[in-house]
């Protein structure tokens, strides 16, 4: 790893009402890659994704402690400011959640809060997202629908092209295409591959085929821990640990 | 940046300021009632019937009201209990793959459960009139029964629908017949029933536009259903009329038994409530 | 297994019959009421009765337009105070309150909804009425004794804060976390995303509730007849004293039945309260149930 890491976690500790969710998560997530984090379901990989934008923050009776650099900034320094890490990152959750608006309004959501106003930029701005999501050609002609008409792959593509309008630096992806079918499984794994030119992007997969597939780097979390860390084809063909070992041929699952 | 951290915070505040609003004014009438109502309180408030002279402000006090009110609500409790077990039983368990018909049904219990109390006391009225009953314990009886079916249903169907249906099917399958399941989910949810028959005497007790005609009003304790029957919030009512200012603090203090009854009553059905949830879930 | 069978059916037959009975009180008391107008809606119109604001009963002379204005001014006052504020207590109950606060805060709301009506026309009368007369009604206008469509507006909006903060958050916990965390991971603060988002999926249940509330607040009896007044004049202004249609069966009945044609006239409003009320809980009603149609889908 001889890059300059993107998000650095140091010492990360979660409890949920009293049970210990993350332990003692010390990681470097590498610049404009693509990281998957993969483990037995319950592990505590999807807490470990929502640490980093501090949407864990909204899970009652959570306690967190320990530090999260993005771009070298404590993300949960009490004088960092929230809605500002969020920005940063944009995240695919498991299921498509269009916000309850048209297609157009979906995208320029995010723009307009952070204080976009002209339509002639916000056009080009949805536009140009909704063709690095592959959609444009799709809904050009229907912006003004309400995206909750879209088909379940389209919608998980405009969730993509909302977040790609913020200007993130970060793709956090949650299990993003276990609702969807294969064929636009196929196209968002495209998209995350061709995608980590311009970001770094992080997931959260149960898939092993998927995170060989799409991924440079893999994070084995296994009760809370990380196990093993590092270049996709390492730990996927030869693991290190025993664990990983028994994770990787099928036995834990 | 800073204009929508202000917004956020305004409008932040703003909902705390409304929470303490609604929150605290519980608090208010409570402490309202109590302020009020302590000075006048004595033990024959709740001891003695109205004397010779109690409403210019001689001794006595409501009991006649209190028994009243307690035979009404526990009358009309009762009776709507016999009527709505069997009907919350029927939607839930005879009605299967009817779901129009039962969602109906449901709804109609719904808008009978928003129909005012003194549209039953009119129509209780009515129905009295028709078979020649007088204003009386019955007739208090049938208007509150009325007003308080929908309460039973709505609360007892709730309560059903948390029997799992696994519960049911196993029943089933051991071949019992429906009745013989019904049985068994209504030893399941006894203290659902519980909680029901306290919503529904909580909301009988304090009730004073169905009983208005229906119940008449008097200084003694009934002895048969056909006497007439003071009620607590109706007499509450009249002595809050009166101009003689210890006529009117009996009112307070009689309008301080009534809250303590139904807060009691509340709050019973309320940790039923928990406990029958907590059952649930394990 | 004869017996058990005959049992079965039996039993079924009896709740048939129960559950009919039971809901077919609502037609029945539809059709007691019509039946009970009827005489006076042979002397006079649907029209004459609605809109007339002359009520002199011992002249024949039977005009609920004043009655219908009480009611109105009353159930307005009260949705304006009490809709915002359940909606901001309800949006602060399932958004924001700590989980401690949110264990202490429900019950509350719930032993406010158990209070009897009697009990908040008593405080109303202690505490709301002095409030307008010393307080607010002196910076408006010249005199008031309190009694006014503003105390029945306040004390019936108390009345409706549990049916409204309790059918909101219902509302509210319906939408999934999934759509509040898309937004907020935009970057939105709390606020946008309740504005922008929570409150648009939220709107058919705001709606619902606040028809079923108003629907509550016409019947409403004995709490607003204690402190409005009662005069049978329509109301000009939030001071003016108020007559609503509910409070007018209350004092009326049983009292000036050897008056032709009254106790019809009061029937009459009682039917015109049924009806009214019938219409909005079957418009919320349905609302709420869509709602939750919506939702399994």
């Amino acid at each position: 790893m001889t890059q300059t890491p993107h998000i650095s976690v140091q010492h990360l500790n979660a409890h949920i009402a009293n049970q210990h969710i993350l332990n003692d998560i010390n990681i470097n997530i590498p610049d404009k890659k693509v990281t998957s984090i993969i483990g037995p379901s319950g592990c505590g990989k999807t807490t470990l994704l929502k640490s980093f934008n501090r949407l864990l923050d909204n899970t009652p009776d959570v306690k967190i402690d320990g530090k999260v650099l993005v771009d070298g900034e404590n993300i949960y320094d009490p004088a960092a400011e929230v809605t500002h890490i969020r920005k940063k990152m944009g995240l695919l959750s498991q299921r498509p959640y269009p916000l309850p608006m048209s297609i157009y309004d979906n995208v320029a959501y995010g723009p307009r809060i952070h204080g976009t106003r002209k339509k002639q930029e916000l056009d080009e701005l949805v536009e140009q997202q909704l063709k690095a999501a592959g959609l444009w050609n799709e809904v050009k002609d229907r912006l003004n629908t309400s995206a909750t008409r879209l088909s379940i792959g389209q919608q998980q593509r405009l969730c993509l092209a909302r977040g790609l309008a913020v200007g993130p630096e970060i793709i956090l992806g949650d299990e993003s295409t276990s609702a969807l079918d294969p064929v636009s499984t196929a196209i968002i794994e495209d998209l995350f591959i061709s995608l980590k030119e311009k970001y770094t992007i992080v997931l959260v997969t149960h898939i092993l085929r998927q995170a060989r597939r799409v991924s440079d780097y893999i994070i084995f979390v296994y009760m809370g821990k990380i196990i093993e860390f590092g270049p996709t084809e390492e730990v996927l063909l030869n693991p290190q640990k025993e664990l990983t070992k028994e994770y990787v041929k099928g036995y834990i699952s | 940046m800073r204009r929508r951290k202000f917004e956020e915070l305004f409008f932040r505040s703003l909902m705390v300021l409304a929470t303490i609003v609604v929150g605290g004014s519980f608090f208010l009438i409570v402490g309202t009632i109590f302020y009020k109502g302590i000075p006048y309180m004595n033990l024959d408030m709740i001891t003695k019937i109205p004397g010779g002279g109690f409403y210019i402000g001689k001794e006595g006090g409501v009991l006649n009201a209190i028994i009243g009110s307690l035979y009404i609500a526990g009358g009309a409790s009762v009776l709507g209990l016999i009527i709505s077990v069997p009907v919350a039983l029927f939607i839930n368990m005879y009605m299967d793959g009817q779901k129009f018909l039962s969602n109906t049904l449901r709804m109609a219990y719904d808008v009978l459960f928003g129909i005012p109390s003194i549209v039953y006391g009119a129509f209780g009225f009515l129905i009295m009139v028709y078979f020649g009953i007088r204003a009386s314990l019955l007739g208090g009886i049938i208007a509150v029964t009325l007003l308080v079916i929908p309460i039973l249903v709505r609360t007892l169907d709730e309560v059903i629908r948390t029997v799992p249906l696994e519960l049911r099917d196993a029943a089933l399958s051991l071949g019992a017949t429906r009745w013989e399941m019904a049985k068994v989910v209504l030893r399941q949810i006894r203290p659902g029933i519980f909680t029901a028959i306290l919503l529904s005497f909580g909301r009988a007790i304090g009730d004073v536009a169905s009983v208005l005609f229906t119940a008449g009003f008097s200084d003694n304790i009934p002895t048969s259903l056909h006497q007439p029957a003071a009620t607590l919030p109706l007499a509450i009512f009249f002595q809050l009329g009166s101009a003689v200012d210890e006529v009117q603090g009996r009112g307070y203090a009689s309008a301080l038994i009534l809250t303590i009854i139904v807060l009691i009553i509340t709050v019973l059905a309320q940790i039923l409530t928990k406990k029958f949830s907590k059952h649930k879930s394990q | 297994m004869q017996l058990r069978l005959i049992k079965d059916k039996f039993f079924s037959k009896l709740m048939l019959v129960l559950t009919l009975a039971s809901v077919s009180v609502l037609l029945v008391i539809g059709i007691g009421l019509y039946y009970k107008s009827i005489p006076l809606l042979h002397k006079l119109s649907w029209g004459q009765l609605l809109t007339s604001s002359i009520w002199k009963p011992l002249k024949g002379l039977f005009g609920f337009y004043p009655f219908i204005m009480g009611t109105l001014w009353v159930t307005g006052i009260a949705i304006i105070v009490a809709l915002p504020l359940c909606l901001l207590t309800s949006l602060y109950i399932v958004e924001y309150a700590p989980a401690r606060v949110k264990r202490i805060l429900t019950p509350f709301v719930n032993l406010l909804s158990g209070i009897p009506p009697v009990i908040f026309g008593v405080w109303g009368v202690l505490f709301i009425i002095p409030l307008i007369q010393k307080f607010i009604a002196p910076h408006f206008v010249d005199f008031s004794t309190g009694y006014s469509v503003l105390a029945g507006g306040i004390v019936l909006a108390v009345m409706i804060f549990p049916l409204i903060v309790s059918i909101i958050s219902e509302v509210l916990r319906t939408i999934p976390q999934e759509l509040k965390e898309a937004s907020l991971s935009l970057g939105a603060t709390k606020w946008e995303t309740i504005k922008k988002v929570i409150l648009r999926k939220a709107l058919p249940g705001i709606v619902a509730a606040t028809v079923l509330a108003i629907s509550r607040a016409f019947g409403e009896t004995i709490a607003v007849l204690m402190v409005c007044g009662n005069n049978a004049v329509a109301p000009h202004s939030v001071f003016d004293t108020g007559y609503p249609l509910p409070a007018l069966i209350a004092n009326n009945y049983g009292e000036m039945m050897s008056i032709p044609l009254y106790d019809s006239a009061l029937m009459f409003a009682a039917l015109l309260l049924f009806i009214i009320i019938l219409l909005f809980n079957i418009i919320s009603r349905v609302i709420l149930t869509r709602l939750e149609r919506r939702l399994v889908a």
